[in-house]
């Protein structure tokens, strides 16, 4: 069960690859979807990994995407939310 | 409201012109003046630096006049009144944040003791060189108030004039002093500070939810907050809307850019002041302000002791310019007699106004002293002849 | 907009204003990462954000202050310093940092940056270092290394770049780091830092310019530029700060450089009045009454 979930605020991403590099489990990679300027946003491939550590937050220059952690009785459906 | 007793020097005093600006500027309420050392204007912020700290509030030397002039404004974001005070050439320093006063609507005060010029000039002797840079010296439109004192008394009550005029209008108030009011001494009255009225900050009462930096409530200038209140306030030289984010469109600069010289010739009524003496049957007006007002005065009393019919118009507001006034004489005098310690710089502004209809006749000077009274004599008689 | 599924915010959110995202800041820019640990810092060094002021000045960095839910004031050219001053001197309670590029606070800001080290104000100085003057398109800046090509130098610098750490430790600065927006949870921890201490702290963010900067000098871009600086990096706590300038290539010490402790300018200002005028120093704080009535 993941200890964490991402939020991706699709409209802000440039798609700079900052996240999906310096994610320290790899659980992101950059979708081929289009946000309406063009970019690829990310998205979560492997959302078992994610531990909420909110490093992807914290590097994102673009303040497009977040690391939470998930409460530890909820089991999420999806560990992943689209904005 | 009433002037704040800690900063008002109640008596008869014997001071020059710099040191009855620094008391105005205490009675007035400032509490933080930022300066940079430049002949003849150092005394004011020297008496500050002394006087301050016995009143309350601080001053610092700064590293230049660039510092010097942007720091007095932070002050005033801080929440103080601030001005700072400095003469020719570093008042062309200061010329880029006078634009930001303007722009931000920052109440403050600059003080220029003019002196000879251009460049490093006389730096011991006056002048009156400054007073188109004093309108027209940063970039862009924008709108100022300057007023021109002719004594150490006037120094003492027209800076607390210029403060009340920054605060009323939030905007950067210039009083352009000259070296010889600077440096001459002379009986200053000091009333005490419940009969010294003083205008204070336009601050908001709105919740932080309502309040916007820039918006207006149909009069033209908006309230204020300091930073530390909770509003999260947005200021910002670029042009900007009521929210004071940026907004670079032509319609938000025409909206702002506008209401920035509005706020100012709406009220120009209120705003300029002048000395008027013997105008009902004058032929000849002289016009003049600051030092040269005072050598105009012989000439025009001996003028009408020759029996010629002049008047006289001392401007204390010199910008904006009372156009008004000059439209109303120049319907019923012959000509205008502008003596300046420059060669020719509000005489443009009494010729434009009087769109021809009556002469202008400039007694220019190149500065570094002040006119023989003859000078102005001969310029009256010439044109009371034409 | 946000169109909100879930019910998680990000941290950062309450921080900005939201109204003016997206920034104007380029893909790979490393401003928008700096920001994020400064908004980190300021929440676990539960500072106060009433009374906080952000101030900036002109280029990218300065842009700052503009998306800051903060009171912030974006002034001239060079000069937050000198404005960052006046507020703290007329507000002593307030909290100010000034968030600016390399090129506004040691170009034409440099007198004010060393002046204000050397009298030790109590600010806190965020310095983004890109090497560039990006804004206006990537003219050279005192911080360009040599032999990197600009639009001002197309045939490559030749000026020795300045060592703001050292220029700063020269200057009295009470606490200097440098870490690259690489590293962001230590520059987190040093803008806490430097907000627990009295002075003049300046931290030293290197940054990619993807745009311009690299770019022009062939160096890919903003995620190519971070996988640079962390393996250019390396962490020199206390290393003399002569030793730390940087090249076109070389090495990027980064850690804290300077941490000690002197009085600050109103410390000192209020202890050289005390002693001088005893009860009569009537104190520098501004009465409001006396302004706003």
């Amino acid at each position: 069960m993941a200890k964490g979930r991402v939020s991706v605020v699709v409209e802000r991403c440039k798609a700079c690859g900052f996240c999906v590099e310096f994610c320290p489990t790899h659980v992101l990679a950059l979708s081929s979807a289009f946000n309406s300027k063009g970019y690829h946003p990310p998205h979560v491939i492997h959302p078992e990994k994610c531990s909420g550590c909110d490093l992807c937050g914290m590097y994102c220059p673009d303040f497009a995407i977040y690391g939470t952690k998930v409460p530890a009785e909820k089991s999420p459906e999806k560990a992943g939310g689209e904005k | 409201m009433k002037a704040d007793p800690h900063g008002v020097l109640t008596g008869t005093h014997f001071m020059d012109g710099d040191h009855a600006c620094c008391e105005g500027a205490l009675a007035a309420g400032a509490r933080f003046a930022a300066g940079y050392p430049i002949t003849p204007s150092t005394e004011v912020v020297e008496r500050f630096a002394a006087r301050v700290p016995t009143v309350g509030g601080s001053f610092i030397q700064m590293e230049d006049e660039l510092a010097a002039s942007i720091t007095l404004q932070g002050a005033v974001w801080g929440g103080a009144k601030a001005f700072t005070v400095t003469s020719g050439p570093g008042f062309s320093l200061m010329m880029e944040h006078i634009g930001y006063a303007a722009m931000t609507e920052t109440p403050c005060v600059f003080v220029d003791v003019q002196r000879g010029g251009p460049s490093t000039g006389l730096p011991t002797l006056p002048a009156q060189a400054d007073m188109m840079q004093a309108r027209w010296g940063s970039h862009g439109d924008y709108e100022i108030i300057a007023l021109c004192p002719n004594s150490p008394q006037e120094c003492f009550d027209l800076t607390i004039k210029a403060f009340n005029f920054a605060e009323e209008f939030r905007v950067p108030v210039m009083f352009m002093m000259d070296e010889v009011v600077g440096h001459m001494t002379e009986k200053v009255v000091i009333p005490p500070a419940d009969q010294i009225e003083v205008t204070p900050r336009k601050h908001t009462h709105k919740s932080i939810e309502d309040y916007l930096p820039y918006g207006t409530n149909g009069d033209l200038v908006p309230e204020m907050a300091h930073a530390g209140e909770g509003y999260k306030f947005h200021v910002t030289g670029l042009t900007h809307d009521e929210r004071g984010y940026p907004n670079m469109t032509p319609q938000t600069q025409d909206k702002l850019v506008r209401r920035l010289q509005n706020k100012i010739l709406s009220a120009v009524d209120r705003i300029c002041l002048f000395e008027e003496d013997r105008l009902d049957d004058a032929d000849v007006v002289v016009v003049s302000y600051g030092i040269t007002s005072r050598v105009a005065q012989r000439a025009i009393d001996a003028g009408r002791a020759r029996g010629l019919r002049v008047g006289k118009l001392r401007l204390i507001t010199a910008w904006p310019f009372p156009d008004k006034k000059i439209v109303e004489l120049a319907a019923h005098v012959k000509a205008f007699v502008v003596p300046e310690l420059n060669l020719g710089q509000m005489v443009r502004e009494v010729q434009r106004a009087a769109a021809g209809k009556a002469k202008t006749f400039a007694v220019s000077h190149a500065g570094g002293g002040v006119h023989n009274p003859d000078e102005i004599l001969n310029a009256i008689v010439e044109a009371s002849r034409c | 907009m946000l169109n909100v599924l879930d019910e998680t915010v990000n941290p950062i959110e309450p921080f900005l204003r939201s109204d003016r995202m997206p920034h104007i800041w380029c893909p790979g820019c490393g401003i928008g990462t700096t920001v994020n640990s400064f908004v980190r810092a300021l929440i676990e060094s539960k500072v106060d954000l009433q009374s906080l002021a952000l101030v900036s000045g002109i280029g990218c960095t300065g842009r700052v202050a503009g998306y800051m839910k903060l009171d912030s004031f974006h002034t001239t050219h060079g000069r937050a310093i000198p404005f960052a001053t006046g507020l703290k001197l007329a507000n002593p309670k307030l909290n100010v940092v000034v968030y600016s590029g390399d090129g506004d606070l040691s170009a034409i800001g440099g007198n004010h940056l060393i002046h204000a080290a050397r009298r030790n104000i109590d600010l806190k100085v965020i310095c983004v270092n890109n090497l560039i003057y990006a804004m206006t398109g990537g003219q050279t800046a005192p911080t360009t290394p040599g032999h990197a090509t600009t639009s001002t130098n197309p045939y490559g610098t030749f000026e020795p770049a300045f060592n703001l750490p050292h220029l700063l430790d020269a200057a009295g600065a009470v606490y200097v780091a440098r870490w690259t927006t690489f590293h962001v949870r230590q520059l987190s921890r040093s803008i806490s830092e430097a907000f627990a201490k009295k002075g003049f702290s300046f931290i030293e963010i290197i940054s990619p310019c993807p745009t311009l900067y690299q770019r022009r000098n062939k160096m890919g871009d903003g995620l190519d530029t971070m996988k640079y600086y962390k393996e250019k990096s390396k962490v020199k706590h206390g290393a003399p700060t002569g030793e730390v300038g940087l090249t076109l290539n070389g090495e990027i010490a980064v850690g804290k450089f300077v941490d000690r402790d002197r009085p600050d300018y109103q410390t000192m200002m209020r202890a050289q009045y005390v002693e001088t005028l005893g009860d009569r120093y009537l104190g520098d704080e501004v009465e409001t009454e006396c302004v706003c009535g």
